[in-house]
């Protein structure tokens, strides 16, 4: 059964790649592609090193634009499915009254706001040029932290909610648990050490559309598998069985 | 919880722990194979030299939000 669920994750992981390719080529790219000339205009401004050797560029822009770009999303998100669908067969029966395909929509909507949107907030996606080369690894070790820190918060406020539930109700288990699930990422968000390496001169349109196209594509990502993989799981689950009095686990 | 025995809703039957675990680590591997090259290797840290696998996901690793360069 799990073996299933799998496999149809990576399925619906393999299609929200390619979706997620087609957005970000239309509107990752132009974004993507000013920076790397903002970058090309201030290396001519600098005086050119006697010993630097030119380099040949290992794999062209139409390369990474296309093929490259396209295995990036679909690896991504083919991991991301996989995931997923072990994280749905956890939390489907343990999350309320909910279908297959709501179980999935909701806990992709979960996931988009805990693994996309919580570290974009913190440390957002960065076109080439707004950062510096040799602080890769901080920022690196900041972002998987915040990701984990985001993790953290998410799966407390669910394991509140559960231990709230049979006293307060969904409804009230629900508002409670949110709260403090903003006041943790709240104070998170806070304490976390801030990344400012943009040049001044670097252009301000070109780094929020880069950012906001970095954003859209993690949501069709999430959107795709939530979709999809409710319609791919659901006959998984045959029949509808009866309802069971003294429900506590929604 | 009177609401729950008039919604027309049913419960659905959780699947056990027990069953979802060794799954559950199968897929963990998968999915750090699919971030750490995608969203790593050739940039903060690298199993491989040179800067070929960097290069050809460049641009997915800027779009996809993982620090690159």
């Amino acid at each position: 059964m799990v073996g299933k669920l799998l496999m149809r994750g990576l399925l619906v992981g393999l299609l929200a790649g390619i979706v997620a390719f087609g957005i970000a080529y239309l509107f990752g790219e132009p974004p993507l592609s000013e920076a790397i000339l903002f970058e090309e205009q201030m290396a001519a401004l600098e005086v050119p090193d006697p010993h630097a050797v030119e380099e040949e560029a290992p794999v062209s822009r139409t390369t990474q634009a296309t093929t490259g770009l396209l295995t990036g999303t679909v690896i991504l998100s083919m991991g991301l499915g996989g995931m997923f669908a072990i994280v749905f067969a956890f939390a489907h029966g343990r999350l309320g009254h909910l279908g297959v395909p709501q179980s999935s929509a909701l806990l992709a909507a979960l996931c988009f706001v805990t693994v996309s949107l919580v570290p974009w907030l913190k440390y957002p996606a960065n076109p080439p040029a707004s950062t510096f080369d040799d602080t890769v690894a901080y920022r690196t070790q900041l972002y998987f932290l915040m990701l984990a820190l985001s993790i953290a918060a998410s799966a407390g406020s669910l394991m509140l909610r559960r231990k709230l539930l049979p006293q307060h109700g969904a409804w009230r288990a629900s508002v409670i648990a949110v709260i403090c699930y903003l006041v943790a990422v709240g104070l998170v968000l806070g304490a976390m050490p801030a990344v400012n390496e943009t040049p001044e001169a670097f252009p301000a349109d070109v780094f929020w559309d880069f950012r906001i196209a970095s954003l859209g594509i993690m949501f069709v990502i999430w959107a795709v598998i939530g979709l999809a993989f409710g319609i791919a799981a659901e006959r998984l689950f045959p029949g509808r069985p009866a309802a069971r009095g003294g429900i506590l686990t929604a | 919880m009177a609401d729950a025995t008039l919604a027309p809703v049913f419960e659905p039957t959780p699947l056990p722990v027990r069953d979802i675990m060794p799954w559950a680590i199968f897929a963990a591997v998968i999915g750090v194979i699919a971030f750490y090259f995608t969203g790593l290797e050739q940039g903060a840290t690298a199993v491989f030299d040179g800067s070929a696998i960097h290069e050809y996901v460049h641009d997915a690793r800027h779009l996809l939000g993982f620090p690159c360069h």
